[in-house]
């Protein structure tokens, strides 16, 4: 039986399509796009999903879509009636997307896909992130939470999963959401919305939470887990631009400038940022003002997860936890909840943003509404497209780059390691692309994490990122508990999603410089040997040489695109940035002397 | 031409589901107002054609 589930028209549209409950393939519209983000609709994901089965749309059993429009359409006509006339341009703006695209999705599938209308089905938002962190954990019992910005009405969900069945007992509805709280700091912060969350994460160990107070006036923290914000701060509500209100500043101060280069007095002044201006000291003043409300508003999110999931606890008294949702991409959190709650392991899927939605819809019609048994457990997360070596020598002689093809496996890792340990930046290309928003090997950046100034490199030579977003290590799973202070490390599913961040052990602090944070933090991706024989390979013959069984992994892309799909993809991101080695399976590109 | 009528009969097959859909929802006593903005949104398409506002966060 095959079910393909979408998610799209509102963040990261994706497919995902499953084969008798078992994930054939899954992939996130940008990476085909090249539009980071893209919400539209996922023809090419689909085109993707389908071919990787090898059936045709009208051989589907069903069609998912992962949220009910109506329900969706239904809150923004109230929610416009609640806050007319400062909703007008919301409206406005709602109409046009909603009668010329989002109402008529069923037809486009019908029209488009040739799908009969039978065989469409809808899962509400909250219940495809609930299924798609469940059904993929290897738990036959776990407690859920799904944590966003919102889906139809809901934006916080909590219940329940056991066997096939996936039960939400508790919900709490827009306006009042955690995403959007998030969100309305990211802006306030100079980031943009949906995209500069994670730069708010890393921005927060450059502060100190001294204005946790101020954030709990927005938010009312209750005793059975749930919260309240007081909607008088906000206005993302009824307004197009602005998702605080001047009371929200009058408060915090007046918003950081978006995009002006970040620094404190601690974090340093990276040589990519140019000069320094002549009101640097001013600047690293104001800054610190910044990087303590990021600090205040993180901390008051771990507080928000962490008092969910202890009444989830509480409530369900299970000892397993699975979370999606974009606000299960906070990998502090999910830290700190692993650390810190009554709940003694934790799930979190790949893809947990919205793109996972497409996957649990899927999962949700086999499992819950057809009642079909799980087998599936997710233990990687690379369900893209691949590209063999036969397509990546194609596209180098077709465009005449030189390169060098090392079919033994052996010589190919050693001249890898070589040049990372000769302190080169590598982009490694290999098999399917992953799923969800991390590189894990193989779509990814790679370079020596010994070297304390490999960050800056890093930064000056390809990713031109923030100096106080942190890199996060690839390390061999049966070694990570040397290198973190994380129990189990090895068995903690996250861990190998990167979407874990926990203490790098204080003696680790200066053996991996390059992935430790400013506070002593780090967000491993556990590497184990049968998911990835190859990637582990090469961070095994890294220890042989070094001593270190880790690498600096980043993923495969310039700043603000998406992360690469194709060898032409990969080569051209290798050409326009600084790396020093470019390697496509068994096919190596060597950077020219006059490349950037 | 075929293909165009089809996807008429589609949207007035969901235009039609929707009206069951605010009916099973008790929204009727909000149906006079919902199909005054459905009517004003409607003409806000057909003067407008397409949406290009800066928008910071669609809740839509």
């Amino acid at each position: 039986m095959d079910i393909l589930g979408i998610s799209c028209y509102y963040h990261d549209a994706a497919a995902a399509l499953i084969r008798d409950g078992e994930l054939i393939a899954a992939a996130e519209e940008e990476r085909f796009s090249r539009l980071k983000h893209d919400s539209g609709f996922p023809t090419h994901a689909i085109r993707f999903c389908l071919e990787a089965g090898g059936i045709d749309a009208r051989d589907l059993d069903y069609f998912v879509f992962y949220e009910k429009p109506f329900i969706k359409f239904e809150r923004i006509l109230l929610s416009s009636l609640q806050t007319v006339p400062r909703s007008w341009r919301v409206f406005r703006e709602a109409m046009v997307h909603w009668l010329l695209d989002k109402l008529w999705i069923k037809g486009l599938v019908r029209n488009e896909l040739g799908v009969e209308a039978e065989k469409i089905l809808f899962c509400e938002h909250h219940l495809s992130h609930a299924a798609s962190t469940f059904y993929p954990s290897p738990f036959q019992e776990a407690a859920i939470l799904t944590v966003d910005g919102v889906g139809e009405w809901t934006t916080t969900a909590a219940g329940y999963g056991r066997g096939t069945e996936v039960t939400l007992t508790k919900e709490l509805r827009f306006p009042h959401s955690l995403g959007l709280l998030y969100s309305a700091f990211t802006a306030y912060l100079g980031f943009q919305v949906n995209e500069g969350e994670y730069k708010v994460m890393g921005m927060a160990p450059y502060g100190e939470p001294k204005y946790v107070d101020k954030v709990r006036k927005l938010i009312d923290l209750k005793e059975d887990g749930s919260f309240w914000l007081d909607m008088d701060y906000f206005s993302y509500h009824y307004s197009l631009d602005k998702t605080f209100n001047r009371r929200f500043e009058e408060l915090f101060g007046p918003p950081r400038t978006p995009e002006s280069y970040f620094f404190t007095p601690s974090s340093g002044y990276p040589s990519y940022f140019g000069a320094k201006p002549p009101d640097y000291e001013e600047k690293a003043r104001q800054n610190q003002h910044y990087a303590d409300v990021a600090a205040s508003i993180q901390t008051v999110t771990e507080e928000a997860l962490l008092n969910l999931a202890r009444a989830l606890h509480r409530e369900t008294g299970l000892a397993n936890l699975c979370i999606a949702g974009g606000v299960g991409l906070n990998s502090v959190a999910n830290g700190r909840i692993l650390r810190e709650t009554p709940f003694e392991r934790l799930f979190v899927q790949p893809a947990a943003g919205d793109g996972g939605g497409a996957l649990g819809a899927a999962l949700w019609a086999y499992h819950s509404l057809l009642g079909k048994p799980r087998t599936f457990r997710m233990e990687h997360a690379c369900w893209g497209q691949e590209y063999p070596d036969s397509e990546v020598r194609a596209f180098l002689e077709e465009t005449g780059i030189p390169y060098t093809y090392l079919e033994d496996e052996e010589a190919l890792i050693d001249r890898v390691v070589e040049a990372i340990v000769d302190g080169q930046v590598v982009g490694w290309f290999q098999g399917r692309f992953e799923w969800g928003p991390r590189a894990l090997g193989n779509r990814s950046i790679l370079a020596d994490p010994r070297r304390a100034d490999m960050k800056e490199i890093v930064n000056t030579k390809i990713k031109f990122r923030e100096p106080y977003r942190p890199f996060a290590p690839s390390i061999l799973a049966e070694r990570a508990e040397e290198y973190f202070d994380l129990p189990g490390a090895a068995e903690v599913l996250p861990a190998r999603f990167m979407l874990l961040v926990a203490p790098v052990r204080e003696d680790k602090h200066e053996v991996i410089p390059a992935v430790t944070h400013v506070d002593g933090s780090g967000r491993p991706q556990t590497v184990v040997a049968d998911q990835s024989p190859r990637y582990h390979r090469l961070i095994s013959r890294f220890e042989e040489a070094t001593g270190v069984p880790a690498l600096l992994n980043t993923s495969f892309n310039l700043r603000g695109e998406p992360i690469v799909t194709t060898p032409a993809n990969a080569y051209n991101t290798f050409a326009s940035s600084g790396m020093d080695l470019l390697v496509m399976n068994h096919h190596l590109v060597e950077a020219k002397p006059n490349q950037p | 031409m075929i293909g165009k009528i089809r996807s008429m009969g589609a949207k007035f097959g969901i235009a039609g589901e929707l009206i069951a859909f605010l009916w099973e929802r008790k929204l009727w006593w909000m149906i006079p107002s919902i199909t005054l903005l459905l009517l004003f949104g409607l003409l806000i398409v057909l003067t407008e054609g397409s949406a290009l506002a800066p928008f910071i966060y669609t809740l839509f």
